[in-house]
């Protein structure tokens, strides 16, 4: 299985085209890769971290040779399903409390900048 | 002079038996030993604001003599714990306690409520006291990547105590503590406690409630005893282990007593080898350990012979998919609303998430964020995740495989005796590696300890590892006492830290 490249474009939104040479993770973009992860970095730390993710993710594309067809994947090392509780009001966090953690509160709200001016 | 802080719990446990001490002596023998040593070791995060707390045990005389419960001198039923300081690591709750995980991002977080392991202890009376100093988020090998400065290796203060669990590692080892508990996502536990010479056991995935456990992989993540014996490596499971109805991962599986393989013969036991974990990378002096301590086991009339686990190439690479996917998601609550940093100047929602995680995480934290959100976005979903599941499947495979033969594995715990301060920091893979012998337990999610097997021309502690299948922690604790009673490198104590 060859893992298609990433796309140079930042501004790219759903999946990159295939490229059938298959070069993959040396085109690892950053920027994007931090807007989805809503994650700032600045300029002069980005070439430091692209090289880095980049060597890692060549280190982990090893994976590649590994024969796995027909094996299920194991997403979790107990088979758990579905684990039901009964519906039973009990106590929970004090509002109040829990709201001593937040930077900023209004009344029982945390309040976070106008989202209607939100550009992106 | 041995001091009180030089006790184990199980000593303690005796004396306070027949009253020959206080808990205040202990306390104040811990405090003691902390003020003279840990300016230099930094094992302990923001000491001298983290107050002690105990609490009178439910008079619950059931459950303590279940996990070994004695009468004190006043006819009390007592868990054996009762009055034993326990370190906490810094990512683990409790209540009116500051929970950084040694991150920017979570400084002043206070925690609203009690993990379950930090009731469980309180239920038998023991003494939370102090956190201890970790790497980020629990992302590392090293204890380097703490907000607050690295923990040192109380053996060699230019060396690193090991990672993330290492403020655990190097307070029970410098004896700063009398135990602590970890956390081990891929070796946290059981890599800090190789490199400083002492006992840490990672339990079977859902034998102890992560409740209050701040996530790193979800699915990789257990709580786990740092002691420097086995025998309170096990009286500690007695008490953290069981189902947890706030934990809807942790098992339904009946705890045992401990305590009850402790002294048992290991005559005719089958101990594996698998060669995979002898190959090139093993220094020359863990392996030399690792041979002698066999030839010691095979004393005590243990059958040691060679297995296979073909996977095991694979197991780091898994690792790094795996955990930071799960960790980025785990992440993505760190986000500058409820509660930790936030970036006061950003003008919107977008910005402001944006930097407050800019400005809180970590170099480290950011690379596995990155790469996990990577491993999981559109496109690339298959290729790195899905893949790295299946992969998966074949190490658990490997493990079911081997334990049809064999009854326990051992292995090298760490590659090395413990590295020098900055010598990997800037180099992720080479840190990364330092994980190779320990990440396979936690995808397969099966449970393993490290003990002390010997020493470097250095005088470095060197750990080997034994893993055991799902919830067969007993057998464990069986070979790990048979071999460390016919040896004496858990008695080794450092050196008081110079200055």
């Amino acid at each position: 299985m060859t893992p298609p490249p990433i796309s140079n474009d930042s501004e790219a939104i759903g999946p990159p085209l295939a490229d059938e040479t298959g070069g993959g993770v040396s085109e690892f973009n950053l920027k994007h890769i931090a807007s989805l992860a809503r994650l700032h970095f600045e300029e002069k730390d980005l070439k430091v971290f692209e090289s880095q993710v980049a060597g890692i993710l060549k280190f982990v594309d090893e994976l590649r040779k590994v024969n796995v067809d027909g094996v299920e994947p194991t997403s979790h090392p107990l088979p758990l399903t579905n684990v039901f509780r009964e519906d039973e009001i009990k106590p929970s966090l004090n509002v109040e409390e829990f709201q001593k953690n937040s930077p900023q509160v209004r009344g029982r709200f945390f309040e976070v900048p106008k989202v209607i001016e939100d550009k992106s | 002079m041995n001091s009180l802080a030089d006790k184990t719990a199980s000593e303690l446990s005796e004396l306070y038996k027949k009253n020959s001490c206080t808990q205040k002596e202990i306390l104040d023998s811990l405090t003691q030993a902390i003020h003279s040593k840990d300016g230099k070791l930094n094992a302990y995060v923001k000491f001298e604001q983290t107050r002690p707390i105990h609490r009178k045990p439910p008079a619950t005389k059931a459950r303590h003599q279940n996990i070994g419960g004695q009468a004190s001198a006043d006819g009390d039923l007592r868990s054996p714990l009762w009055g034993v300081p326990i370190a906490i690591k810094d990512n683990i709750c409790v209540e009116g306690q500051e929970a950084s995980c040694a991150s920017k991002i979570l400084q002043n977080y206070i925690a609203p409520y009690n993990a379950t392991v930090i009731e469980k202890l309180l239920d038998a009376g023991a003494v939370i006291f102090g956190r201890t100093n970790m790497d980020e988020f629990a992302f590392g090998s090293s204890c380097e990547t703490s907000f607050y400065g690295p923990a040192k290796n109380p053996w060699d203060l230019a060396r690193v105590p090991g990672g993330s669990s290492g403020g655990s590692a190097a307070s029970v080892a410098s004896r700063t503590a009398i135990a602590a508990l970890g956390s081990d996502t891929g070796g946290s536990i059981r890599q800090p406690a190789a490199l400083c010479g002492i006992v840490g056991l990672k339990p079977t995935y859902g034998r102890v409630s992560r409740y209050g456990l701040i996530a790193f992989a979800s699915s990789l993540d257990q709580i786990g005893p740092m002691t420097r014996d086995v025998r309170d490596s096990a009286l500690l499971l007695n008490v953290i282990a069981g189902y947890d109805p706030k934990d809807s991962t942790s098992a339904d599986v009946p705890v045992p007593d401990y305590t009850s393989f402790l002294g048992q013969s290991i005559k005719g036991m089958k101990i594996g080898m698998p060669k995979e974990y002898f190959k090139e990378g093993l220094s020359k002096e863990v392996g030399e350990a690792i041979k002698s301590a066999v030839k010691k086991l095979e004393g005590l009339g243990a059958v040691v012979s060679e297995v296979s686990l073909p996977h095991t190439e694979h197991a780091v690479n898994v690792y790094y998919i795996v955990a930071p996917s799960e960790a980025s998601s785990n992440l993505a609550r760190f986000d500058g609303v409820r509660f930790g940093y936030r970036n006061k100047s950003a003008q919107t929602l977008k910005e402001m998430y944006e930097k407050s995680r800019g400005d809180g995480f970590g170099a480290e934290a950011k690379r596995r964020i990155i790469l996990g959100t990577f491993a999981l976005s559109s496109g690339y979903y298959d290729a790195y995740y899905l893949k790295a599941m299946k992969v998966r499947t074949k190490i658990k495979s490997d493990f079911d495989e081997a334990f049809k033969k064999v009854d326990v594995l051992l292995t090298p715990t760490a590659p090395s005796p413990a590295f020098k301060i900055g010598e990997k920091t800037e180099d992720p893979l080479q840190m990364y590696l330092s994980d190779i012998y320990t990440i396979s337990a936690n995808l397969a999610g099966v449970p393993a300890i490290s003990i002390p097997c010997g020493f470097s021309k250095n005088n470095l502690p060197i750990g080997l590892q034994f893993l055991a299948k799902p919830f067969d922690e007993g057998t464990l604790f069986k070979v790990s006492h048979a071999f460390e009673q016919a040896t004496e490198f858990h008695k080794q104590k450092p050196e008081e830290p110079s200055s």
